[in-house]
């Protein structure tokens, strides 16, 4: 078949501009743009107006006021004498701290019950799907509840606290710890746990060289862990133990000392941990169930056994199936973790889109800035899954 | 329920973002249009705002609304009640989700400064006390050094227990929670060893302990907290209704009149109580209501005597004594400007 060469179109230029679909395209883009600015304004204007009109105080003059209540937990220094806006960092920081460590727990509780799911061991993989059924069905305010009031409130009191290992008490005010309090001299420990972590990477990379090389494998784990425990714990015999222990003690009302975890915060992050893990188990089977039995065929026939199979072949490839329903998960705990105002856990929602809104009354400007934190967070936590996601994923030729 | 909290709290904003400002009167031309008095009131603490074991609304805080119902509508039923939080309370009324906050809220110069908001009289003198458990052996507030204390969130109770414990060089852990049926749970679990808030609500809440006996209200009383009906700024006709509903409870209880001889005081010849009760002067027509509108408060709800005997006094569980709120000519301080 022959084929005429066409000629190279080229925009007319003999029309009229506003005939240039180019143009016209860009021309109601910042039509549509200044129409949503505008009803943006009209509303914010209105919102003022009307504010002002009812003599309602509006700015954000209010966080360099003194606050003048007390937080139950908070991660800096923070007396009833600060502002407004030093509550709103310490919610922030209260927010932050239960949303990274339950991320953290709910991920290991997650991949466990996940895998366990698939178990051929009937007693296991029961278990596991018994936890899933049960614990994602519950709403989680109901968990919340239920571990707050059933569970850490009918611990005795804190004089009859349950003692763990002779320095440990819980009670129905919480756990206590005892606290590490460092010595001159510390700094050589801390300096250790950095080079063996340096240690431990090299490590690694010359083991994974040498594999390459001679196609022997040495095993990394134990050793990883011995360096990164040993070394520390060597340097720190050799200072001379700087370091003691505050212990927590029984005063007139309560422990005094050591560190001490309030029953909100183990409510709270046992019941996100709970309910996310068992979304989080659900993710991670149907990324282990989307890979083709044929992998595992494969496996068995270079020989791997089940962890290597495992570690080496089906989880890698998993991940990527994995990735991005698991930053959904990551996503919801962070947005749930704002129940915490349910137990009177004093995370952001409940100090400053609660308290510090009540004491001040200016509702419009602390819920915005509040909006702001979590879709701040969420986006981050986005941005550093997206990038996650892109590392591992497979690269096609 | 905390969720649907931030989106009532956020719905509220964006009322003002969609509402037009209000004229002057618009509440009443409202009520009366729509038959009813939107009232706010607490999630429930006896004695003030509590629903009955038939789920009717009772209390003293109740009674005003339903006062205010008789002298606009003629009708002490009318009343439609909004439970809400300590948190909640003043963006529902801000945003005219109720036309009455009538909550157990304590009058202070930020509130009535800086919220658009504006006091209508007291109901109730109150103050901030301790409420322990006996088996601590505490007899003094100043003994409370080191303790964990519960506390409901967003009320003057958090700043004044603040200020009390930083003055007196005293350390406290807060335990926050959103309702005060809260605060008396995490009491009795030992969560807290004190328990703060108002003193006639300290009474209240201790009937709600399964043993009431074992705890002790101490005698401190660490602030001034009087609490009052509260309605929006801008709307003078509406504030002076609300005002004078009470006073006019207030003026009755002194000049003897009673919802049950109301009637008979009808032809009193005392000129006070005609013009109270409507039979001399155009005393309500001055408020845009009708001229027997204290008449219908009186008959329906009663004076603030019966209102407060029948609530919080001698006739309820909590046998508070008058106190403070007695009349100025008995020796208290609850006093209403003439009706005149």
């Amino acid at each position: 078949m022959q084929s005429s060469p066409q000629p190279q179109v080229k925009p007319r230029k003999t029309g009229k501009w506003w005939n240039d679909p180019k143009i016209r395209g860009i021309f109601y883009q910042v039509l549509a743009a200044l129409a949503v600015a505008g009803f943006l304004w009209y509303i914010t204007n209105n919102a003022l107006t009307n504010m002002e009109k009812r003599g309602i105080t509006t700015g954000f003059d209010f966080l360099s006021q003194p606050a003048g209540f007390g937080i139950l937990q908070s991660l800096i220094d923070y007396t009833e004498a600060d502002t407004y806006g030093r509550t709103f960092l310490v919610g922030l920081l209260n927010t932050v701290l239960v949303s990274v460590v339950g991320i953290f727990f709910a991920t290991i509780l997650g991949f466990i019950m996940g895998i366990a799911r698939l178990s051929h061991n009937w007693l296991i993989s029961k278990i596991a799907t018994a936890y899933v059924e049960i614990f994602r069905n519950v709403p989680l305010l109901l968990q919340i509840f239920f571990w707050y009031f059933a569970v850490l409130q009918a611990l005795p009191g804190a004089r009859n606290s349950i003692e763990i290992g002779g320095s440990a008490f819980l009670s129905v005010r919480g756990l206590y710890i005892p606290r590490p309090v460092t010595e001159d001299g510390f700094g050589w420990v801390i300096a250790a746990f950095i080079a063996a972590i340096v240690l431990v990477i090299a490590y690694v990379k010359w083991d994974h060289k040498r594999q390459q090389e001679t196609g022997q494998i040495l095993p990394v784990f134990w050793p990883s862990v011995a360096m990164l425990i040993g070394l520390p714990l060597i340097v720190y015999w050799l200072a001379g133990s700087p370091m003691h222990w505050d212990y927590p003690e029984l005063k007139r009302f309560n422990f005094a000392g050591g560190i001490r975890i309030i029953p909100e915060f183990m409510a709270l992050l046992v019941a996100l941990v709970i309910y996310t893990g068992t979304y989080i188990a659900e993710t991670v089977r149907s990324g282990i169930e989307a890979i083709s039995h044929g992998q595992t065929e494969a496996a068995l026939a270079l020989g791997l056994n089940n962890s290597q199979r495992l570690r080496l072949i089906i989880v890698p490839q998993a991940m990527r199936v994995i990735i991005p329903p698991l930053t959904n998960q990551y996503l919801n705990l962070t947005k749930n973790s704002s129940l915490a105002t349910a137990i009177g856990y004093p995370d952001l929602v409940s100090v400053f889109a609660g308290t510090t809104l009540n004491q001040t009354g200016q509702a419009v400007e602390i819920i915005l800035m509040t909006m702001a934190v979590y879709l701040t967070l969420s986006l981050t936590t986005s941005a550093f899954m997206n990038w996650y996601n892109k590392r591992i994923a497979l690269v096609e030729r | 329920m905390s969720k649907f909290k931030s989106l009532v709290t956020a719905v509220a904003a964006v009322g003002f973002m969609a509402s037009t400002a209000a004229h002057a009167g618009a509440t009443l031309d409202a009520v009366k249009k729509k038959g009813f008095v939107q009232c706010g009131v607490s999630t429930g603490l006896p004695g003030f705002s509590n629903p009955d074991e038939k789920g009717n609304w009772v209390g003293i805080d109740v009674d005003v609304c339903k006062g205010i119902a008789a002298a606009v509508l003629g009708d002490a039923s009318k009343v439609k009640y909004v439970p809400l939080n300590a948190k909640e309370r003043f963006t529902a009324l801000q945003s005219g989700e109720v036309d009455v906050l009538s909550r157990n809220t304590t009058w202070t110069l930020t509130r009535d400064a800086s919220l658009g908001l504006n006091f209508a009289g007291v109901t109730y003198y109150d103050g901030q006390g301790f409420l322990v458990s006996k088996d601590l052996g505490v007899s003094s507030a100043k003994e409370l050094d080191g303790a964990a204390v519960c506390i409901q969130a967003g009320t003057t109770t958090e700043l004044n227990l603040a200020d009390y414990f930083r003055q007196n060089g005293m350390k406290y852990q807060p335990v926050v929670f959103d309702t005060s049926d809260q605060t008396v749970k995490g009491f009795e679990a030992g969560r807290c060893d004190v328990l703060t808030s108002d003193q006639s609500q300290l009474y209240a809440l201790r009937l709600k302990l399964s043993n009431p006996s074992k705890a002790v209200i101490l005698p401190e009383v660490i602030s001034k907290e009087p609490l009052g009906p509260v309605v929006r700024q801008g709307d003078d006709e509406w504030f002076n209704i609300v005002k004078w509903s009470l006073f006019a409870q207030i003026n009755a209880e002194e000049m003897g009149v009673t919802s049950a001889n109301v009637d008979k005081m009808k032809s009193s010849n005392n000129p006070n109580i005609q013009r109270l009760l409507g039979t001399a002067g155009e005393m309500g027509k001055l408020l845009g209501l009708s001229n027997d509108w204290a008449y219908n408060i009186i008959k329906q709800v009663g004076n603030y005597g019966e209102m407060f005997e029948r609530n919080v006094g001698q006739g309820s569980a909590l046998k508070i004594q008058r106190g403070l709120n007695a009349l100025w000519t008995q020796g208290g301080i609850q006093y209403a400007p003439p009706l005149r």
